[in-house]
This record gives C-alpha cells, sequence and structure tokens, in this order.
C-alpha cells in the first residue's frame, strides 16, 4: 500500500493524481465487500478508530462507522453534543484525552477551517478531515469521484458543473481540487454573492446555471447552507429557486446522460427540484454506498491494517457488484 | 548607579539632527549633555560604542500591556522588560485593558505601575469612549492631566461617524491625537483573516482590505472637518495608504503607523503554516499587492512610524482551531531585528529612515518628548549592532507571550543596549 505515502488525510489540495487513483482504485475493490452475505474482513482487527464529530452529520458519520465495522476495526463516536465539549472542554483537551486511549486514528468533523490540521499537528493518531468549517471534506469529494468513474469510465475530459452556494461549501473546494488534478473540465456557478473570491483562479465561473449545465456529464449540486449563513446572500428561496435552482428544464441542456449528484442533506424545491432529485440521472444514492467503499480504502490505506481485501478470511465473491452500478475494470 | 555615561566611538544616527557620522554623546542627570566628535569627562562611565549605531531611544506607539486585568498574558513589568530588551525606550499603552483605561484612576494606576516596576516609559493611552463601548466620549481633560498622550479605543473601531467626529473635535481642546482601529464591522463580521484567494482555499471567513480604507476615508475626512488629530492604528492596506497620502497633500493632520508583520508577511502564511494561528491579528495579514503599496507608502513618507501592535496571549487562547484563535502577535522583541534584516538589510530603507520611524516621527506623531539626541532631550538611547546575528527564539522572550509568526527566523541586526533616562536598563552580552 504504498500509493499513499501520507500519515494523514487532510484535504484533496495536497494529494498527487496518483494518489487520488490509488484510493479510488482501493475503493473500488473493497466495494464488493458490501455485497457479501457477510460483510466483514478481518483487515483492521486491533486498530482502534475514534469518529469525533462536533457537528450533525447523519451520512458521513455513518459512513464511516460502517467501513470501519466491516473492516474490524474497533470504534468509537463521540457527538460533540454528547460530551465534555458542552462542558468548555477545548478541542485540543478532548483529542489528548482520546489519544490517552491510544487510537490508532481519529476522524474528525468540526465547523472551524482547519480544525483537522490542528489536531494532525498535536496529536500521533492519524487524522482524517470528515469536513473541516468551509475548507475540504475529502472523502465526499473521493465518493463522488468514483461514482463518477463507475458511471462514465473516466474522469479525464468529463464536463463537470458545481452549482450552489460555493462559498460556504467544503464539497465544493475538494471536489475541485480533484476533479481539476484528474483532467475533468468543471465549470462553477452560484450568484455572485455566493462565489468566494479567488475561486475563479482554480476553475470558471458563471452565474447562469443554463451556461454552467449546458453539455454538462455531470452535474454536482450544493446545499444552500442556511446555518452558516449572516445576512442576506440572495433575496429569497423562490428566486434561487427560478434562476439557480435545476430543474427539469434545465437538466435537458445537459448530455442525455447526465448524472446529477448532491452531497445531502437536500433542501428540495431551493436548488433542487424533487423530479430531478429522484430522476432517472440522479446517483445520489450511489454516492451513499461509495461513501462506504471509500471510507473503507481511506481506513485501510491510513492504517496500513494488514493487507487489502486479499487477505479476508473470504476471499472476494465472484459476482459483480450489485444494483445499478456496472462494474469497473480497476485501472491497471 | 552612574548617572554620567559617555558613549564613544560610535556612530551617531540622529535625523531631528540631521546626524549620521561618528560621535561620542554625554548623558548627564537623565539628559543628553553634549554631542561632539571626541567627547570625553571625568568621572563618566565609558561605553565603548565602537561599531555600534548609537540611536534616540525607540518610542512604540502601540502596544497592548494587559495591566490591569489580564496578568496572565502580560504585566506593565514583563512588556517593558520586552520593550527593553527589543531596543525601545517607550510604549505608548493601549487602553483595552479590564477595566478600560477610560478614567485617570486606571491612568494612574498604569503609570505608578511603570514607575514602580517597569524597564522603559510608559505613555499610556486613554479610551475615546466610556468602556470602549462607542457611545459616549471618555473625560479627555482628566486623561490628559493624569498622563495620557493619546486616545483610542483600539481593537474596537468607532463605529459611529457621529462619536468619531465628536471625538475628533472635542480632543483638540487637549491637543490629544485620535488614534483609530479603522474597521468596518458590518464587513469584518466574524472573519479570521483577509479574504481573497487564500481565504477561500483555506475556507477561512475573511475580511476584504475595503473593511479598512473605508474607515481610513471616513475618518480623514472628519479630521478635515473637525481640525482634528488623526492617527491611523496598525494601517495594513493599500487603498488606506492612499487615502493617508491624499489626506496629508491636502494638510489634513493625519499620521499613521504600520507593524513589521504587515510590511514583511501576507495572508498566504496563513497558509503555509496550515493554520498556525500565530498568524492570525487583526487587521489580518494582506495581500502581497498591499504588503508593497504599505512598504511603499513607508518608502514614502506617508507612514510616520513603524508601531508593533504588540499584543500578548497565552498559549490557550492560541493553542485552539483557527477561527477560535484570540486575535494579535507580539512584537517588542523582534521588531528592530526584522526591519534592520528585512528593510535596511535589501535597502528598502535607509538607516536614517528606519530609525526616524521609530523615533522623531513618532514622537512627533504623538507630541511626546524625546525622539532625538540633541543636548537637553532625555537621555533615552537605543544602541544597534548592524552585524549582529540573532535567531528569534520565542522560548527566551521576556514577554510573557510566545504567539509571533517569526520563531526561527534569523536576523541580521539587532539592539544591543537600551538606555532610559540616563540608565542601561537593557545590556545584550558581546
Amino acid at each position: 500500500m504504498s500509493g499513499y505515502p501520507h500519515r494523514h488525510l487532510l484535504g484533496i489540495e495536497s494529494l498527487q493524481p496518483s494518489e487520488i487513483v490509488t484510493i479510488l482504485d482501493t475503493a473500488e475493490g473493497l466495494r464488493e465487500i458490501l455485497d457479501r452475505p457477510l460483510k466483514k474482513v478481518p483487515a483492521l482487527r486491533g486498530k482502534t478508530v475514534v469518529n469525533l464529530f462536533y457537528e450533525s452529520s447523519t451520512r458521513t458519520r455513518a459512513s464511516f462507522e460502517v467501513a470501519e465495522k466491516v473492516l474490524s476495526a474497533d470504534s468509537l463516536s463521540i457527538a460533540a453534543a454528547a460530551s465534555s465539549v458542552q462542558k468548555g472542554e477545548t478541542l485540543l483537551d478532548t483529542a489528548k484525552n482520546l489519544e490517552a486511549m491510544n487510537p490508532d486514528m481519529i476522524v474528525l468533523r468540526h465547523s472551524a477551517a482547519g480544525a483537522a490540521h490542528f489536531l494532525a499537528r498535536h496529536c500521533r493518531a492519524a487524522i482524517v478531515n470528515a469536513g473541516d468549517g468551509a475548507h475540504e471534506h475529502p472523502t465526499q469529494a473521493l465518493l463522488d469521484a468514483l461514482t463518477l468513474r463507475q458511471r462514465k469510465g473516466r474522469l479525464q475530459g468529463l464536463r463537470v458543473a458545481i452549482v450552489g452556494d460555493l462559498l460556504h461549501s467544503r464539497v465544493a473546494r475538494s471536489n475541485i481540487w480533484l476533479l481539476s488534478k484528474m483532467g475533468a473540465k468543471v465549470v462553477l456557478c452560484a450568484p455572485p454573492t455566493l462565489v468566494p473570491p479567488g475561486i475563479d483562479a482554480l476553475a470558471p465561473v458563471t452565474h447562469r446555471i443554463d451556461e454552467a449545465v449546458e453539455g454538462a456529464d455531470a452535474v454536482m449540486m450544493l446545499r444552500i447552507q442556511r446555518e452558516r449563513m449572516t445576512g442576506a446572500y440572495y433575496p429569497s428561496d423562490r428566486e434561487y429557486h427560478l434562476r439557480f435552482g435545476l430543474t427539469e428544464a434545465r437538466v435537458k441542456k445537459a448530455k442525455k446522460d447526465v448524472l446529477i449528484l448532491h452531497p445531502g442533506p437536500m433542501n428540495r424545491g431551493v436548488e433542487i427540484a424533487s423530479e430531478v432529485a429522484d430522476g432517472p440521472y440522479s446517483v445520489i444514492l450511489d454516492q451513499v454506498t461509495n461513501g462506504v467503499a471509500v471510507r473503507m480504502a481511506v481506513l485501510l490505506l491510513l492504517l496500513g491494517g494488514s493487507g487489502g481485501p486479499g487477505d479476508a478470511e473470504h476471499p472476494p465473491a465472484q459476482r459483480a457488484s450489485a444494483g445499478s452500478t456496472p462494474a469497473r475494470a480497476k485501472d491497471s | 548607579m552612574s548617572l554620567l555615561i559617555l558613549l564613544k566611538g560610535g556612530r551617531l544616527v540622529d535625523p531631528a539632527q540631521r546626524i549620521d557620522a561618528r560621535r561620542d554623546v554625554l548623558l548627564e542627570d537623565g539628559r543628553v549633555a553634549a554631542v561632539g566628535a571626541k567627547l570625553s569627562r571625568r568621572g563618566a562611565q565609558v561605553i565603548d560604542a565602537d561599531g555600534l549605531v548609537v540611536c534616540p531611544g525607540f518610542i512604540d506607539l502601540h502596544v497592548h500591556l494587559r495591566e490591569p486585568g489580564r496578568e496572565d498574558k502580560e504585566t506593565i513589568a514583563t512588556g517593558t522588560r520586552a520593550a527593553a530588551a527589543g531596543g525601545f525606550t517607550a510604549v505608548c499603552a493601549m487602553p483595552n485593558t479590564s477595566p478600560v483605561n477610560d478614567n485617570s484612576g486606571i491612568t494612574r494606576f498604569i503609570l505608578d505601575k511603570a514607575r514602580s516596576g517597569g524597564a522603559v516609559r510608559v505613555y499610556p493611552i486613554g479610551a475615546i469612549t466610556r468602556g470602549s463601548r462607542g457611545e459616549e466620549l471618555a473625560e479627555y481633560g482628566d486623561l490628559k492631566d493624569s498622563g495620557c498622550v493619546a486616545v483610542s479605543d483600539d481593537g474596537r473601531p468607532v463605529a459611529s461617524a457621529r462619536v468619531m467626529r465628536r471625538a475628533l473635535e472635542y480632543a483638540r481642546a487637549f491637543d490629544l491625537p485620535v488614534v483609530d482601529h479603522c474597521e468596518e464591522p458590518a464587513l469584518f463580521e466574524r472573519a479570521a483573516m483577509n479574504e481573497g484567494p487564500v481565504a477561500t482555499l483555506l475556507g477561512l471567513r475573511g475580511a476584504p482590505a475595503a473593511a479598512e480604507s473605508i474607515v481610513v476615508e471616513r475618518d480623514i475626512q472628519l479630521a478635515e472637518l473637525t481640525a482634528g488629530r488623526l492617527h491611523v492604528a496598525h494601517l495594513s492596506t493599500a487603498a488606506a495608504a492612499d487615502a493617508v497620502r491624499r489626506g496629508k497633500a491636502r494638510g489634513v493632520r493625519v499620521t499613521a503607523e504600520v507593524t513589521p508583520h504587515h510590511l514583511l508577511l501576507t495572508d498566504q502564511a496563513v497558509k503555509d503554516s496550515d493554520y498556525d494561528a500565530s498568524t492570525k491579528m487583526n487587521p489580518p495579514l494582506r495581500s502581497e499587492a498591499d504588503r508593497r503599496a504599505v512598504v511603499e507608502a513607508l518608502r514614502d513618507g506617508t507612514i510616520d512610524a513603524i508601531a508593533t501592535d504588540h499584543a500578548p496571549h497565552t498559549v490557550d487562547d492560541k493553542k485552539v482551531e483557527y477561527e477560535e484563535a484570540a486575535f494579535g502577535v507580539v512584537g517588542l522583541e523582534t521588531a528592530v531585528g526584522l526591519c534592520l534584516d528585512r528593510l535596511v538589510g535589501p535597502g528598502l530603507l535607509t538607516l536614517p529612515h528606519l530609525v526616524a520611524l521609530l523615533s522623531i516621527r513618532p514622537a512627533r506623531a504623538f507630541g511626546l518628548p524625546g525622539g532625538t539626541l540633541a543636548p537637553g532631550s532625555p537621555a533615552d538611547v537605543t544602541v544597534l549592532d548592524l552585524d549582529r546575528t540573532r535567531k528569534v527564539e520565542p522560548a527566551r522572550f521576556q514577554s510573557k507571550g510566545r504567539n509571533t509568526p517569526f520563531g526561527g527566523w534569523t536576523l541580521k541586526g539587532a539592539a544591543v543596549m537600551t538606555i532610559v533616562a540616563g540608565q542601561v536598563v537593557w545590556q545584550e552580552r558581546r
């Protein structure tokens, strides 16, 4: 497992394309475990992982927990609301106390950008960033990429529109990094008030969603993050939906086989119309399954474990991955 | 302790007297007694300054000594010792203590502490408004009489143009400069750094440069309206520098200071340090274009002083998530070395110009004694060794604060002796 030479996963920005490919390939290989009747391999037996979540999260946390269980790691999840955080303990003190229990990894979700870097500087455990403020959410970008690669067979040359609240979105930042590094053509779209300054250095920005969606292979919709907003960034949900929402009419401007992604949770009727969210081009639920596979890959690559899925007690089943997702040959 | 000191053989740089030459300086009873080519005086303690630069004592217009109230961060004793170690003979103490220095009782407390345990001169700055709440004016008459040299609500901008106008107007009665932390709060809200591409990549909330320059423009127009004295604290943006330049050109009574960190670092430092909170201060580190413009404003005379905005914090205040960390960095013990190494070294400033920015020009901005070694002046002297190379080691600071972005930097040029009122208060082993 030398394809991923880092101790932590803090963001996509610092990764090489080959390292991204390693993670995706590993995830692809591990995905099949999830379709077995007995979904458990002993790869990380004896390893301890702490999921430290300072922000509410349903799918990311569940996804990490499932990945840890499938790989037989011992894990515990701490939600900030249920811990000593409310008693005023600092992030560092909490982390140090957890570290006294010698975990091999801490998965951190935190509302402050840079929180994962902060822990990486002060802790011995491997740190996985499960979302830090508006900075990065690397495993989300990886699972999005895995989904795209499965469906399109490649990332290189794909035209991907990222539409919505770019200002507050860590998912957008991680995806922009990942897709550009892998040679996709990214177009960004948001009202000017939700475009962070300087982002156009990474990808072109348009304020017309029709332009962004035109000819797209995939559209990634971003959630309007009302909880992070102070003051009015746009006049009303109504106007937002009319001008910047993804409707069926707009989807028609994209390629016929366009894929619609959303990191969830969705504001139906605001950034995305329900018909689109539930439509045939939506891979939103595929993303969830791939999320587990990507997190298994990250756990395995960072913790080394006793090896890959080949070391599993039960050899991989001789059948293709189930469901609507066609299996894709691993990159050689 | 001898009250008679003869500094022999040094290079005297005293911009106020237009001297940059080998001169001896005789200090007697706390005053400069004589300056001459070959002085001698029986009974004088002779200090061999051969190979060293003798300057009027450096004055820092902007420090936070934290006492009263946050003695865990700094005290008047430790802060002034840091000043002495850094080559400063006088510091102006900002009023954002707890309680705020908005009345003569606090001012006198600070001066008492400075007299009994301070290593250098302390000039208190009083508050612009009571409690620095930005509403009612503090009692400037009392503040002036008890020893304040300026008024400021530093750390908090004066949000109301009406209050700022009254402050500039009323302070004229006492000839006090009004020092504003220029920042439009509605544009700054919850920012952790400068707004721009770096903040975007880091996912941190940024404050635009305009948050500063809008208020600088406003204040300059108010100073023009009222004929008041305005001093712009820690100027950090190209637009603000330009506003000051234009204001001065049309005769507005405005002065400005800049910090070493805004002269030398940009917001890229936040990224390069992986969110290290020692890069977090307010105003934040700006873009490279802003940094260059501020250096240029220093070179062309728009900016009057280099001030540190020395802001000591405890480790606990800084060792948290970047967004949660306290604003501010220490500066007293790094400023002179940084300016010598990074501004004079590469030829951006001449040595006499740097000395002026640290002595006579800040003295004039606030109407302070000193700033020159002309006979009769206070015997406050800073001695520099331009060849001394020193590594910045925060663990060895005299200040209680260790929060500097310059730890580990190697700097050529240092203050090696500090004399206040004719007494050596700091001396570096050679």
